[in-house]
């Protein structure tokens, strides 16, 4: 019998492998050879034309000296992830903690508030996003209609920062949606316990829930913050990365050298660069992560 | 639980409650439209005359003009704008397709057998979900390039034969997880093989995970912008992400905004339609799913 068992387990050690094998192959052509061929290439001069010049760190010298134009980019793209990063999680939260209030019809509102993000990525709302905020669009229109002075949206710097970090904060759904389903697990006596001692609804709110979200919020920090600093199609398709390079943002800048003027090998040394950035701001908030989230099940 | 705690209170507490309900649903209203306006307000402007969209707010057309989504229609090339709907559709179908398969295959592997360095390969199936595309992009179209596959669709769907997607695998593994394994240990005395359970058994238990997975691969394929932007190159293979970009780029002089806005209309309503055949599901397996941190 145990024999038995034995080869049974040995027979099943196999199968597993044969049904991650698409996976492990794939993981190796998509992942692991771009990911190593990225980092050698970013060594090298390479205009797909010419076989690769290996110049050893020419690329990343180059890249903070000079016109410091890839300095500025970064800039910018860490403005864009502060100025939408937390404002998208705050207002993903608030959304979804009204949202979980027990009301007839709050499925109706919760489809009406995913609507956003579902259409959010495609290229229609960005052209359309255009529109709403070019000179003569229906924000100024607003503005006007209300007394307050049109703003050139698409001209000043600042604004045309801040007309792409509304769209983004805008597009909250999927983080709402995570959010929601964490709410869900938090366990209803917990607030009833909490009513009966008298406690105020906003108390209940950042005693309770928000501790007990934590890891939710982590998570939604990380992909949030992973999303935000690779952001192109905004910043491509609205502002063109104008005026004065304002909304340059890395992605673009990657692109713009890699497929339009195929700098490869420079092109590579800035997603690295950037790639670096992303790993150290996930690794600080992973170590901070124990200072502020709380896991319920810290087993598992 | 709010009505429970509440019964042995006063009637005037009653009273506060009426009105706090009242408040949510008028603050849930309101975000609403606040959030809703810019999609009612361009509906509306699809109707509308180009010079009508820059002079009122309102979202109700003055005349009903159908002019914008006839002549958006016939785009300014020489396809129409259903010849771009077909191309996203040859690019998202097989996708969804692919990715339903390999990563139902990939997600049991992972869910219910062990084997060798099976948790240093699920710690890279998490590590891609973190990691950046932005480095893997330019050795990828190298890569294309030689193969000789640039301006196919090739590189566009290729990844997801092989459950390339780690939101996915990770998304089908928590479903799996939450299975009882006695369902699959009783199919297996019943003479079912590893296969056999993985389709006759766990599938069918796994279908809010596969609707989700089908919307979001749907949503995220047509709406995906970059991909194309970079792999293809010929008018006729434009998917409409790349044909609306292209609509607002060519028309010199005078952008027919409301041209435009209809053929933006269009694009978005194969998603609208899809949400609304799946949020039912879609909503509760996000639920059911449990995607936690």
């Amino acid at each position: 019998m145990k024999k038995e068992q034995k080869k049974v387990k040995g027979k099943r050690k196999y199968t597993g492998l044969i049904y991650i094998a698409p996976w492990l192959i794939g993981f190796c052509i998509f992942t692991l050879y771009p990911f190593i061929s990225s980092l050698v290439l970013s060594f090298t001069n390479y205009d797909l034309i010419s076989k690769p010049k290996f110049i050893g760190i020419d690329n990343y010298i180059k890249l903070f000296t000079g016109n410091k134009e890839f300095t500025k980019s970064l800039i910018a793209t860490l403005k864009y992830v502060v100025l939408t990063v937390p404002a998208q999680l705050v207002f993903a939260l608030f959304i979804a903690f009204i949202l979980n209030f027990k009301l007839k019809g709050i499925n109706l509102y919760r489809t009406a508030y995913y609507i956003p993000s579902i259409l959010g990525g495609n290229v229609a709302v960005s052209i359309l996003w255009r529109f709403l905020f070019s000179g003569n669009g229906l924000v100024n229109q607003i503005l006007e209609t209300i007394g307050l002075k049109s703003v050139g949206w698409l001209s000043n710097p600042t604004a045309a920062m801040l007309c792409i970090a509304i769209l983004k904060v805008w597009q909250f759904g999927s983080c709402m949606v995570i959010f929601l389903a964490a709410l869900k697990e938090i366990p209803t006596e917990l607030y009833e316990a909490a009513q009966v001692d008298g406690a105020k609804k906003w108390t209940i709110f950042f005693k309770i829930t928000v501790p007990l979200i934590t890891p939710t919020i982590f998570f939604n920090l990380v992909m949030q913050l992973v999303n935000g600093m690779q952001e192109f199609n905004a910043p491509y398709l609205i502002t063109q990365g104008g005026p004065l390079k304002s909304t340059y943002l890395a992605s673009l800048m990657i692109y713009e050298n890699s497929f339009k003027f195929y700098k490869m090998g420079y092109a590579s040394a800035m997603s690295w660069v950037l790639f670096i950035i992303i790993m150290l701001l996930t690794t600080i908030l992973f170590k901070s992560s124990n200072k502020w989230v709380y896991y319920a099940d810290e087993g598992e | 639980m709010q009505t429970q705690a509440i019964q042995s209170t006063s009637v005037h507490h009653k009273k506060k409650i009426r009105w706090s309900t009242f408040f949510r649903y008028v603050l849930l209203t309101v975000i609403a439209f606040l959030m809703l306006y810019p999609i009612i307000w361009l509906l509306g402007a699809s109707f509308k005359s180009n010079a009508e969209i820059f002079s009122s707010i309102g979202f109700w057309p003055k005349h009903f003009n159908f002019d914008a989504y006839v002549n958006g229609w016939k785009t300014g090339t020489e396809f129409t704008f259903g010849t771009y709907f077909i191309n996203s559709f040859k690019i998202v179908i097989p996708k969804v397709i692919f990715t339903l398969s390999s990563c139902s295959l990939t997600a049991y592997g992972f869910a219910r057998f062990e084997f060798p360095y099976k948790n240093v390969l699920f710690g890279f199936v998490i590590a891609t979900l973190f990691l950046p595309a932005v480095v893997t992009r330019i050795p990828m179209y190298i890569l294309w390039k030689n193969l000789d596959l640039l301006d196919t669709y090739v590189p566009l769907i290729a990844n997801t034969i092989f459950a390339q997607e780690p939101f996915f695998v990770f998304m089908m593994v928590q479903f799996m997880r939450g299975i009882p394994r006695e369902y699959d240990e009783a199919a297996i005395i019943d003479g079912c093989n590893s296969f056999q359970v993985l389709i006759k058994i766990l599938l069918p238990i796994l279908k809010p995970a596969l609707v989700n997975v089908t919307l979001f691969q749907f949503l995220w394929s047509i709406n995906d912008f970059l991909t194309p932007l970079i792999y293809i190159s010929s008018v006729e293979k434009y998917p409409i992400s790349i044909a609306l970009k292209m609509a607002m780029d060519t028309s010199g002089g005078v952008t027919p905004w409301n041209q435009i806005i209809a053929m933006s209309i269009i694009g978005l309503l194969p998603s609208i339609i899809l949400f609304f055949l799946g949020s039912k599901q879609f909503m509760d397996g996000i639920q059911a799913g449990g995607i936690k941190g």
